[in-house]
């Protein structure tokens, strides 16, 4: 952990202190360039803000959450961002990273929430529960609820790392037993950048936090509050086997010949038409592969209550509100033919019942039929 | 016994019936595009994906049906404002006393199916009943609902501002999930519709012979004579 006694080093002295290179260094810049969709031109000015910007103070917390979204993190693309943005420097408070436990860490978390009052990046990774007065989660004493509002009142920004502190994620799956709530629901006054997914892309992670670094305000987000440059395309728009939906091949089950041809996967339950993630282009694991490269649809993890919104492997549309598995379309039959039924009696009731209108009707028409004058 | 006069009526004119077909030809096309493109048939084809284009260009239709539905909808309001009587949009305003006696006369008579002794026949509505107009208030926002769920979701594959102004819609409902779920549940409801609405337009027209089915094509319904105020000053010609 940094030593908060020190004068703040920028991002790059603390980078070769680090025994990094200065060719090291600009290589990360370049890649962190390319993730946030930059052009070259703009590299030299991410390099020129690390060497020049004083490191930014980021609390992270863990409230409701199972650290993938750490493990993520530290897994990205280029090792500068594990060492130097996450446990190095950056961090002044986060559980699972920091040397510090017990007292002396949040001794450290207090003193930085004290020292850089209003400058603070508040990293938020989990839900918070809301149930029971916030008793479900409870760190160092105090409630999820209690330690987040005391952090999130000094923060500059709020970044709510994947999709548990975006949607709520699994814990807030029905019935959500512990009220876990996203943290944009909890607080409004604060600008929250919101990066969902479980967990969110490592680059994608290190992107938003080098660009608030490098350009000393958050990135462009969507009405959602997710960052533009990485949530604004559906994952099946930039899927490779996109080619196959579009002409109409998809696998039937994930062991037809289909499948082995690597046709789409839409019918096997796929959910990429409907999430908005960079999965597609950026991949995991240094870019190796992403589930539909490996055969695996989509789970729209990245989504709204994607754990909710019915099964993985189907494409049904699940009808809100029917506790048994039922999707719409058995609904809409089903009402189709009662319907149906219920016009056949109507007809038969209506010709018993109006038997007497219907043929004074008839036999006067029948009447008119034999006075047509030819 | 008796002839009864009746005398033709110009009911619906040519744009509400234009509107009509091209209404019922969108929501057929949307409809079957639409379960093709929710659940795809198994297309087993060795041709290259390259060679083929069979999805996307069902895509494509649903997207230019949609185009259709949403522009002749835009026309049949303007027409709310320019039409005759029956195509007014006075004429779908649910809150008025006398709307509301001829809805109960409407259920009473052809919903539960009772006779009445006396009939007065001026419960018999020359265009739409006032059962046929609430539903139809219905259906407009449900065709609402369609068009900016639709919208909605296709705003991001297109490169226009028109789909863009939509987009706003998949926030309100949390993502792209809910968004489609709505879409294809409202879908139900055209069909659900159409069924009960083919159903009485037949009924009616069986049962009251005033041309109700052969009135979407040409346009007139059969009035009784004793209907028309001041039928002596309409020219004898018209009465043919």
């Amino acid at each position: 952990m940094s030593n908060n006694n020190e004068q703040r080093k920028t991002y790059y002295e603390s980078i070769i202190k680090q025994g990094y290179s200065r060719r090291d260094f600009m290589k990360f810049t370049t890649y962190m360039a390319a993730f946030m969709g930059l052009e070259n031109s703009m590299v030299g000015q991410i390099a020129q803000s690390l060497e020049k910007t004083p490191r930014l103070p980021v609390i992270w917390e863990h409230y409701q959450e199972c650290t993938c979204c750490s493990e993520s993190f530290i897994r990205s693309n280029h090792p500068i961002v594990a060492d130097i943005i996450l446990d190095k420097i950056s961090l002044d408070y986060t559980l699972t990273l920091m040397a510090a436990s017990g007292h002396q860490a949040e001794a450290a978390k207090q003193e930085t929430m004290k020292k850089y009052h209003g400058e603070y990046i508040l990293c938020v990774e989990g839900s918070i529960p809301m149930g029971d007065d916030g008793n479900y989660c409870c760190i160092a004493g105090k409630s999820a609820k209690e330690s987040f509002l005391e952090a999130a009142e000094g923060a500059k920004a709020i970044i709510a790392w994947g999709s548990c502190a975006s949607n709520g994620c699994v814990q807030a799956a029905k019935p959500n037993p512990t009220g876990a709530t996203p943290i944009h629901k909890i607080v409004k006054n604060k600008p929250i950048i919101r990066v969902p997914g479980c967990p969110p892309i490592g680059e994608v992670m290190a992107g938003i936090i080098v660009h608030v670094v490098a350009f000393g305000r958050l990135p462009k987000l969507d009405r959602l509050g997710r960052p533009k440059a990485f949530y604004a395309k559906r994952v099946h728009d930039s899927c490779y086997r996109r080619p196959y939906y579009d002409a109409g091949l998809f696998a039937e089950t994930f062991d037809d010949q289909n499948a082995k041809n690597g046709y789409c996967l839409y019918k096997v339950g796929c959910k990429g038409p409907m999430t908005y993630n960079s999965c597609g282009t950026i991949k995991w694991n240094n870019g190796v592969s992403y589930p539909i490269q490996s055969g695996h649809g989509c789970i729209g993890c990245s989504e709204e209550d994607f754990w909710d919104n019915g099964p993985f492997y189907e494409r049904t549309t699940k009808m809100p509100g029917f506790a048994v598995e039922s999707n719409a379309d058995t609904i809409g039959k089903v009402a189709a033919g009662v319907l149906a039924g219920g016009i056949a009696v109507h007809a038969v009731a209506a010709n018993i019942s109006k038997r007497k209108e219907l043929m004074d009707r008839i036999n006067r028409g029948k009447d008119n039929e034999k006075n047509i004058e030819s | 016994m008796e002839a009864k006069k009746f005398i033709r009526v110009m009911v619906w004119e040519l744009p509400v019936r234009l509107f009509h077909w091209l209404n019922v030809l969108a929501i057929i096309v949307l409809c079957i595009t639409g379960f093709l493109i929710a659940n795809p048939p198994a297309l087993l084809s060795n041709a290259e994906a390259t060679n083929l284009h069979s999805f996307g260009i069902v895509r494509f239709i649903h997207f230019v049906a949609a185009y259709i539905f949403l522009f002749i909808m835009i026309m049949r309001i303007y027409w709310s404002f320019v039409g005759n009587q029956f195509a007014s949009w006075r004429a779908f305003w649910p809150f008025s006393k006398k709307n509301w006696n001829n809805f109960w006369h409407v259920v009473k008579i052809d919903v539960m199916l009772l006779n009445e002794d006396h009939p007065n026949v001026k419960d018999i509505s020359v265009g739409h009943n006032s059962v046929a107009t609430l539903s139809y208030l219905v259906m407009f926002f449900i065709a609402l609902i369609q068009i900016f769920t639709g919208f909605a979701l296709y705003a991001d594959t297109s490169g226009w501002w028109f789909p863009k102004l939509f987009s706003w819609v998949i926030p309100l409902f949390g993502g792209d999930f809910m968004v489609r779920t709505i879409h294809h549940i409202a879908m139900w409801t055209f069909i659900l519709f159409s069924l009960v609405h083919v159903y009485l337009v037949f009924y009616h027209d069986w049962l009251e012979g005033r041309g109700e089915v052969s009135s979407m094509f040409g346009g007139f319904k059969f009035v009784r004579e004793d209907r028309i105020k001041h039928h002596e000053d309409i020219p004898e010609e018209s009465k043919k």
